[in-house]
């Protein structure tokens, strides 16, 4: 990892759909070099992933998002980390992070309905071994997600031509 | 009836029309436009420079400040210019905070012209500099610069046009339309000429933090150059903020009190929540701006390359945000060129000549705009690039 791979990830990071064309000229190196250097950034997972932010809710889908607390007794040798894994192997755990403070473990969930994140909880989370208890917080209203401000369209306010 | 014809000013009646205005007219009525035409950055002011402008109309800065401006910011600005150029200014009588670098600058030629002297203008330049002289009863001088000595005005050039009635140089660089810049080492060579004629210099670096290869020099930061400098700089370009219509001026206090005078006279003071938000650019801006200059280096590079694969000879832009392609070899004038672009390919630019005749054969193009639009810009200029040579010929044939 040196300055033009950050400049490279910070790129992509914005906007993934940019080419590795445009990135070249974007940075004013060489096509190839970029090509390799993406390659090589997600053959070691540094690049995880390429997705989409959707909003859901605009496009008139049912879905329910909710933060769980998550509060765990560590494991001698693994701390929290087998629990975590647990957790994160459901495909419906979008996100799961070991936190500071006042409970252990964060997971993001997103479900169909209310009825199926709570069942969710009830019989997949707060059952594993080692979980000690669970606080739901569902999510009312998203509107700020990856830095992205959902329902404000930034407009161009600029006149079209000016000196 | 009253006769306006005869009672309006032949000053300002013998002044051009911005020849910008009438492309804008032109555009504002289509649909579809990707636009490069636009000289402001495209990112809205940072949040964090908002929100002090909004804290501070909760608290009650609603009133007037000092005719100078706020002393707080004027503090701020000295230590900027002096952190940064090693240029110190005494804020309390240095320094004159304005409504934009617009006003700055007609300020500084009402202070010091008289009727009949004459300004030296290297040009294509800012639409402001020239018309501000002759209302200011000077006599513009236009330097012109060339493509082949990357617009930079040269000492020589400078001084074949000086005579004695020549008082004052106006000097911009990082230059809008051609994203020049000068190197200290030619700056310096101008202030010898400068020092030799005993001229004023009024430098508009609004630019200044827009610079992308090597570093800015400010002409008041030159050996002698200080006393005999007016400094413009401003607030718009760096922290996108060109709405709040902020500037100063930094010179010797005889000049700065001259021109303050006209100020308190014809504008009393810059409004209170734009000086506010100044304050908070300088005392918390740094990150997001260097953020938003990296960004436009990136556009810059994208579109230097974009031009040249698409055969429009492009001198490479150091500064601004602008590029300034030749479309010379096209055989048509700026003028056609930009207004066949947008009728054509609904791509805006502005036609160089604009910015001084001898901006004639080239088109401004902004890339204070989305890598998006500035690829499907360029796609389109490509596009009608290829159809014109036939159409060209076409009407030489039928010509």
């Amino acid at each position: 990892m040196d300055k033009r791979d950050r400049e490279i990830l910070e790129i992509l990071q914005d906007n993934s759909r940019l080419t590795p064309v445009q990135i070249a000229a974007m940075l004013g190196v060489e096509q190839a070099d970029i090509e390799q250097r993406i390659k090589d950034l997600e053959e070691m997972r540094i690049i995880a992933k390429y997705h989409t932010l959707i909003n859901w809710e605009k496009a008139g889908e049912e879905s329910v998002s909710a933060l769980i607390e998550v509060k765990v007794t560590p494991q001698r040798g693994a701390g929290f980390s087998k629990v975590a894994e647990r957790i994160y192997r459901f495909p419906e755990v979008k996100s799961v992070f070991l936190m500071s403070g006042a409970y252990d473990i964060a997971v993001l969930i997103e479900g169909k309905t209310m009825k199926e994140v709570a069942l969710f909880v009830a019989t997949k989370l707060a059952t594993i071994q080692n979980v000690l208890s669970t606080a739901t917080h569902f999510v009312l209203k998203k509107y700020k997600q990856e830095g992205v401000i959902l329902e404000d369209k930034e407009e161009d306010k600029r006149l079209v031509i000016s000196p | 009836m009253i006769n306006w014809t005869a009672k309006l000013s032949p000053t300002v009646k013998n002044i051009p029309p911005s020849g910008i205005r009438r492309f804008f007219d032109l555009v504002s009525e289509m649909k579809g436009i990707v636009s490069l035409g636009v000289g402001e950055p495209d990112f809205v002011t940072p949040w964090h420079i908002r929100e002090a402008s909004i804290y501070s109309l909760e608290k009650g800065y609603t009133m007037y400040t000092s005719n100078w401006g706020l002393l707080e910011l004027r503090e701020e600005i000295a230590r900027y210019l002096n952190n940064t150029y090693r240029v110190k200014y005494e804020p309390r009588t240095d320094i004159l905070v304005t409504v934009g670098v617009s006003e700055a600058m007609d300020l500084a030629l009402r202070a010091v012209l008289v009727p009949g002297d004459e300004v030296l203008i290297p040009e294509p330049c800012y639409v402001s500099y020239s018309p501000c002289t002759s209302l200011a009863g000077g006599i513009p001088v236009s330097v012109p610069t060339t493509m082949e000595n990357g617009f930079r005005v040269k000492a020589s050039e400078i001084e074949e046009k000086i005579t004695p009635r020549t008082k004052a140089l106006i000097l911009s660089y990082p230059n809008n339309p051609t994203g020049a810049t000068i190197s200290g080492e030619e700056l310096m060579e101008i202030a010898k000429v400068v020092k030799k004629h005993d001229l004023i210099v009024i430098s508009d670096e609004i630019y200044d933090h827009l610079t992308y290869e090597g570093k800015h020099t400010c002409f008041a930061a030159l050996p002698a150059m200080k006393n005999r400098t007016v400094l413009l700089n401003g607030f718009s370009k760096a922290y996108a903020m060109t709405g709040w219509r902020l500037g100063y001026a930094c010179g010797h206090p005889e000049v700065i009190s001259h021109m303050t005078k006209i100020h308190q006279y014809t504008m009393l003071c810059a409004p209170v929540m734009a000086q506010m938000a100044a304050l908070e650019a300088l005392q918390n801006g740094a990150e997001e701006m260097s953020r938003m200059v990296a960004e436009y280096d990136r556009r810059r590079r994208l579109v230097l390359k974009g031009f040249r694969e698409i055969g429009l000879p492009c001198f490479e832009p150091k500064g601004a945000f602008y590029a300034f392609p030749s479309i010379e070899h096209t055989g048509l004038s700026s003028d056609e060129f930009a207004e066949r672009l947008l009728m054509e390919a609904k791509v805006a630019v502005v036609p160089g000549n604009v910015f001084g005749a001898n901006g004639e054969g080239h088109v401004r193009c902004s890339y204070a705009a989305s890598v998006e639009s500035i690829t499907e810009a360029i796609e389109r200029i490509g596009r009608f690039l290829k159809q014109l040579p036939t159409d060209i010929q076409e009407t030489a044939a039928n010509g």
